[in-house]
């Protein structure tokens, strides 16, 4: 039994996982984060546009403060957020920004004078005051009051991760990447670690920990188009479901991002539309503004991925051989903008698409993006059901985006989550000691190897690819925008099919060593179980808010439905067990009108 | 009509003790917008599941697929089939421990990397939560940012002859990265300091000045002239040092 004992185990090592490990290891803790690439290759390297912070630098951020943040925030969650969790969260993002700032962050910066930006097809001025020159600016994005998302060009998750590394690098944080976690190591009460899988050798190893993190991360990929990497495969989520007794929250609030391009699904930034770009149909004419009079195509991301959607059902879309998309025009804001501003939408639009964006249309479509739910955690990341265990990061459901998550309120969190749960875990670490019982630890190292074992010698059975596209097939069909209950059934019973299914996979290839169709069979009954808790809890919650968006329920329904869905995989199972708890207990901002989205409310 | 494409791939799976190194054959035809990505994809789906290959963001963005595409390092995510002859030779980057096939092992290279040339913001000046941040000239950020472009992909460790011979020589990736330093108010390291870092035949002075990672940088960063920056610099510091009463 090889085992390898440290005081925190971060399971991923993007932004989150590694800012916790920071604030453990500078706390004097040892602290060894796993991650499926090395570190720097981490999903957080593409978030494009920016982070929101309310600093209130620059001249069109002018009179921001976390209050305002806090509306905002609470607003685009449609009021399915945790209020006390998302004022923690704007009181906190100015102080992380700017500790990303003194770790090395090229934030961009104020400039001081006249100059021309656009709104929508518009062409205006402003002008930034001498006093503030010199401290860090911010752009436009969708669903905010102010100009809040602090940027560098529009590569900013990648300007803040290579510091972040950095950081981690210098207090001796250690990564050991290409590693899998394929299941936590507790006693129903504790979590006491993980069992992993080296992906260069296919050894199993066991991790012991006082504390394991839980920041990997989304489970995009359980779809067939998503922005998402293709590491991005729920791999946390999974682990924690699979215990039994930890519960995944709100799975059914899936974000669909308006500017995936066609075709590849590669993410072109909401900075794009915040820097004065607009959405043409295929008459090429703006067609936000006659559904969003006021935000136009800067409405929250759900809004305006339902209007496009729409507006394509209506047969105003473009026709392509990958099926109907939508134009998004910045020819306007010039080439010297975008090739200092949108560099790599730039980059992406003449690698992948072969056309130049400063004179060219960009083909898009709402495209998943975003995973709302995930590991269920109090305030202080601390997971339901297992002392010992916490979660930050995409990978969680603090539960600060509730519906629909604001764009750059993501890298935002990673951050300023990331300095919260750290400092609570680096807490827990002073006062907790586990008891290490080796026969349980054996016992879980087992009964990986076995499920190796049987994928490895079966001689007859189900392909692992076919499986997996059947998986995302089922849920680009029936759980994409708009959702009813008679997809929603559908998609129900056709999962469970196909998880029983996944009970007889055959390896086509030999699995030794870092066989990746290996990796992939055990990764897939979770992943499946994963797609069952969003089809299920889609289903079953009986409304629209956020991005859960039902035709047969078309109003938001605070009467019954101000709640969070909890998920629950008892073991021998094939549907989660769901549950609910209220979605905040404590009310800043009662519900109300989100001034933009339209739709009915009951309560 | 389209092309049928041959592509020749690596293979060698090292814990695999049958497994011989060698090239093998395979038939894809090509489709329109194909890449590398999509193709080495459909290979593995339809053909043989245990090809390694190493893909993340496959936006050009995270660095995970660097290969030898046709005898050239470069970005498999963003190589178009259309822009490849009939066929296509695939190989796994040099210079990086191989994992199998064509997946390297850059995480632990780049690590070493960085803790070698302390890539990290050098400042005695402690982070006060209650304060402003330090206001800096945003055209200093933007040079910056520049710089930091870089995705530790390894293709100009794989396009280096020094590299080649030299399994310590540090990179055009850890010059650039050093230049990014010299170039931020925030780090307060002298043209000393950095010396003791780069300074060495394993630093700056290594570089045979062939400059095969300009040519391959995927970002399209001026590594040229990062070289010359930290070289002059450099050289400079190295002639102090020789002058008495100097260090």
């Amino acid at each position: 039994m090889r085992v390898i004992y440290t005081d925190l185990l971060c399971i991923g090592a993007g932004l989150a996982g590694e800012r916790v490990a920071i604030e453990a290891a500078q706390a004097g803790f040892e602290t060894v984060c796993l991650s499926l690439v090395p570190s720097r290759r981490s999903h957080s390297s593409a978030a494009q546009g920016g982070m929101q912070a309310a600093l209130g630098n620059c001249i069109k951020g002018h009179g921001d403060c976390p209050d305002v943040h806090f509306q905002d925030t609470v607003k685009g969650s449609d009021w399915g957020c945790d209020q006390e969790v998302a004022r923690m969260f704007v009181d906190n993002a100015p102080v992380a920004i700017r500790q990303m700032d003194y770790w090395g962050v090229p934030w961009n910066r104020v400039v001081a004078g006249r100059s021309c930006y656009y709104k929508g097809g518009e062409r205006l001025e402003k002008e930034e005051p001498l006093e503030k020159t010199g401290l860090i600016t911010a752009r436009d994005f969708g669903g905010t009051a102010r100009w809040r998302a602090c940027f560098c060009s529009d590569g900013t998750g990648h300007a803040m991760l290579y510091p972040l590394d950095n950081v981690a690098v210098k207090y001796g944080v250690q990564v050991h990447d290409r590693t899998e976690a394929l299941s936590l190591i507790h006693n129903g009460e504790q979590c006491l670690g993980a069992v992993v899988r080296c992906l260069k050798t296919g050894r199993l190893l066991a991790y012991l920990a006082r504390a394991t993190l839980i920041a990997s991360g989304g489970f995009g990929r359980i779809y067939r188009a998503s922005t998402n990497a293709v590491i991005n495969e729920g791999g946390g989520q999974i682990i924690a479901l699979d215990t039994g007794v930890v519960p995944l929250g709100n799975m059914e609030a899936v974000q669909f991002h308006p500017t995936g391009i066609v075709p590849t699904d590669i993410l072109v930034t909401e900075g794009c539309r915040g820097d004065g770009g607009t959405l043409l149909d295929v008459k090429q004419e703006r067609f936000m503004p006659g559904y969003e009079p006021e935000k136009a195509e800067l409405a929250s991301r759900d809004v305006v991925s339902r209007c496009m959607h729409e507006h394509m059902a209506r047969g105003l879309g473009v026709k392509s051989p990958y099926g109907d998309h939508l134009w998004l025009d910045i020819r306007h804001l010039g080439r010297e903008h975008i090739s200092v501003k949108l560099r790599e939408v730039d980059e992406i639009c003449k690698n992948f698409l072969g056309i130049d964006p400063a004179e060219q249309l960009i083909p898009v479509r709402p495209t998943q993006h975003y995973s709302m739910g995930g590991v269920r955690t109090d305030k202080n990341g601390a997971a339901y059901g297992l002392k010992g265990l916490f979660s930050a990061g995409e990978a969680a459901c603090w539960d600060m985006h509730g519906f629909n998550r604001l764009g750059g309120n993501s890298l935002s969190e990673t951050v300023v989550a990331g300095m919260i749960v750290g400092r609570k875990i680096v807490e827990f670490l002073q006062g907790h000691e586990i008891s290490l019982n080796t026969g349980l630890v054996r016992n879980e190292l087992k009964k990986q190897q076995e499920r190796i074992n049987r994928l490895m010698s079966r001689d007859s059975g189900e392909r692992v690819y076919d499986l997996r596209n059947r998986m995302q097939d089922i849920l680009m069909d029936y759980v994409g925008i708009f959702r009813n209950e008679k997809d929603l059934n559908t998609a129900v019973d056709e999962l469970r099919e196909v998880l029983h299914r996944t009970g007889n996979l055959k390896l086509s290839s030999s699995g030794t060593g870092a066989d990746p169709e290996l990796a992939l069979a055990l990764r897939l009954p979770g992943m499946v179980r994963l797609a069952l808790c969003v089809a299920y809890g889609a289903l079953e919650r009986r409304e629209s808010r956020g991005s859960h968006a039902r035709q047969d329920y078309p109003a938001r329904n605070d009467r019954d439905w101000l709640v969070r869905t909890l998920a629950c995989w008892p073991e021998s199972r094939d549907l989660p067990r769901l549950e609910y708890e209220p979605a905040t207990r404590i009310v800043e901002i009662p519900p109300g009108d989100r001034g933009y989205g339209g739709g009915g409310v009951i309560s | 009509m389209s092309r049928k494409l041959k592509y020749s791939i690596f293979r060698y799976n090292p814990v695999d003790p049958d497994s011989k190194p060698g090239m093998q054959e395979f038939f894809l035809q090509e489709t329109e917008n194909l890449n590398l990505f999509v193709a080495l994809n459909i290979l593995r789906e339809v053909q043989d599941p245990s090809i390694q290959f190493d893909f993340c963001c496959r936006a050009g963005i995270c660095g995970a697929c660097g290969m030898v595409i046709n005898g050239r390092p470069g970005l498999a995510c963003r190589t178009k089939t259309a822009d490849l002859p009939d066929q296509v030779s695939l190989l796994p980057l040099p210079g990086f421990r191989l994992v199998g096939d064509l997946s390297v092992d850059t995480g632990s290279w780049f690590r070493a990397m960085n803790e070698k040339i302390r890539s990290w913001v050098h400042t005695d000046k402690e982070f006060d939560p209650q304060e402003q941040e330090v206001c800096m000239d945003n055209r200093v950020a933007e040079k910056i940012y520049e710089l930091d472009r870089c995705i530790e992909c390894g293709c100009c460790i794989a396009a280096c002859a020094t590299a080649q011979m030299r399994v310590d020589f540090l990179g055009a990736v850890a010059m650039n990265r050093i230049a990014r330093f010299m170039i931020d108010p925030r780090d307060k390291r002298g043209h000393k300091d950095y010396f003791e870092v780069v300074g060495t035949d394993q630093g700056i002075f290594g570089c045979m000045g062939l400059l095969g990672c300009q040519d391959v940088c995927p970002k399209n960063i001026p590594l040229q002239d990062q070289l010359a920056y930290v070289r002059r610099k450099m050289g400079w510091q190295a002639l102090r040092r020789l002058m008495p009463g100097q260090a």
